[in-house]
């Protein structure tokens, strides 16, 4: 193989980038990013970027791009891949031939239909959380939508910055479909403490206002009045340009157990595009959290380089933390539907708690103790019983 | 080999903790310590595994 071509320059991207070269790759790797920005870390982004606490430098991705001797092109967009031709169709017209491909187009935040009025806004890109900065300092009423962690994290920083904020959920606890509900009640909890107000069970209806966003009207016909509206309802994958190309695409870019492509070789995905099996949780995953790009990059690139036949499968265990206000909510594994309290205080937003599944331990999720939590890890790699002894 | 964390940018995730206990540790005072600043060759990759997991940069591994 002469030449990979790495279509995506967030966090799997770059990272993919940098685990070619480690593992010796030495022809030509070209980077595309679609954003014009030099490769930065997102999640800082809702948190002290926003805040104003760390500055764009300081949420820079580490990447040495001349060292690793990368072509890397921002502000360029793949639209369209043709395998049998093994080539890219980038924005523009221009062609790009490849041998190696590696597909890690991320996600975009999902909207509402139609247009929206001014002071709307999502929170994914540099450009989303440059704009929700600025319009934050009028100290406005924000209403943000949904209460997942990006939705959970917006609240937390606005009241952060002494600005009024309530969530709006349809379902009737925040993160209820991720955590279960007794997590999800201790989420709505840790919001009530700080002052954010919760509008539980009710969708959206509309948003309201002409030219500039009035308010949220909810489903039951109340309108929360709003200046700043932050939508935080979930991603899409970015799989639209994948489409009738013959690669196998179902809410991501299928892929098997080693990261490889269905319907294609020489090809593999990774980070929020990519949909695999995880042999260690029997299930398939998509995984939209930090450390699975990275990991998943890693592994992806492996499994390029080595070929399919001699590639190793991909079976991690899924990490991911959130903070919010002063809590550092910390998860590792997957939820199931039973859960104990494994360790320390609920009231005081200082435990962990385990998930079991069909009597594995299959997942914790700690509150602001990071260090508990991960004597968890070694539990669930190993499927312990469930509920598991309490670690040391 | 030399294990540096950058203090000012670890937030105490205890991410490397979970990958290398015998060198890193996040104590109950929620604080990173490092407990071998020039660990053994034979942990090199495990090493070179918590830098790259990370969340925050904040370990960097010298020769």
């Amino acid at each position: 193989m002469q030449n990979v071509t790495v279509v995506g320059a967030g966090l799997a991207g770059t990272r993919a980038a940098e685990a070619l070269r480690r593992e010796g790759f030495t022809g030509t790797i070209t980077l595309l990013g679609e954003e014009v920005h030099t490769p930065y870390d997102r999640p800082p982004l809702s948190k002290q970027f926003l805040a104003g606490t760390w500055d764009r430098n300081r949420i820079s991705l580490r990447l040495e791009v001349e060292e690793l001797g990368l072509d890397l092109r921002l502000g360029r967009r793949a639209e369209r891949l043709d395998l049998p031709d093994r080539k890219l169709v980038l924005d523009g017209g221009e062609e790009l031939p490849f041998e190696g491909l590696v597909i890690a187009t991320g996600a975009r935040p999902r909207t509402f239909p139609g247009t929206q009025p001014q002071g709307v806004f999502v929170l994914r890109t540099l450009d989303d959380a440059v704009a929700l900065k600025a319009a934050l300092e009028a100290k406005p009423r924000v209403v943000v939508i949904g209460g997942g962690f990006i939705g959970s994290e917006v609240a937390a920083t606005c009241k952060a910055l002494d600005v009024d904020v309530t969530i709006v959920e349809a379902l009737h606890l925040p993160l209820l479909r991720v955590l279960g509900p007794e997590l999800g009640e201790i989420c709505a909890d840790l919001h009530r403490r700080h002052g954010v107000e919760l509008r539980l069970g009710h969708g959206v209806a509309d948003l309201v206002g002409e030219k500039r966003v009035e308010g949220v009207e909810l489903t039951d016909g109340t309108v929360v009045p709003a200046d700043v509206v932050v939508v935080g309802i979930g991603v899409t994958p970015n799989t639209e340009w994948l489409e009738g190309c013959g690669l196998d695409i179902n809410n991501g870019v299928v892929l098997d157990r080693t990261c490889a492509a269905e319907g294609a070789d020489g090809v593999v995905a990774a980070g929020d595009v990519a949909r695999w099996y995880n042999t260690l949780f029997a299930r398939e995953m998509r995984v939209e959290h930090w450390t699975n790009a990275s990991e998943q990059a890693d592994h992806a690139v492996d499994t390029l380089l080595k070929g399919r036949e001699h590639a190793e499968e991909f079976a991690p265990i899924p990490y991911f933390w959130s903070d919010q206000y002063d809590t550092k909510i910390q998860m590792v594994g997957v939820p199931g539907d039973q859960v104990v309290i494994a360790d320390g205080s609920v009231d005081q937003h200082k435990f962990v708690a385990v998930y079991g599944h069909e009597g594995r331990t299959v997942g914790a999720i700690g509150f602001s103790l990071p260090r508990k939590l991960m004597q968890y890890r070694q539990l669930i790699a190993e499927r312990a019983p469930f509920p598991p002894e309490p670690a040391g | 080999m030399r294990v540096v964390v950058d203090f000012d940018k670890c937030v105490s995730n205890a991410v490397c903790m979970g990958l290398v206990p015998e060198v890193f540790e996040v104590r109950d005072d929620g604080f990173l310590y490092v407990l071998q600043e020039e660990p053994p060759e034979e942990l090199r990759e495990k090493v070179q595994a918590a830098e790259r997991a990370c969340p925050t940069q904040a370990i960097t591994l010298e020769d």
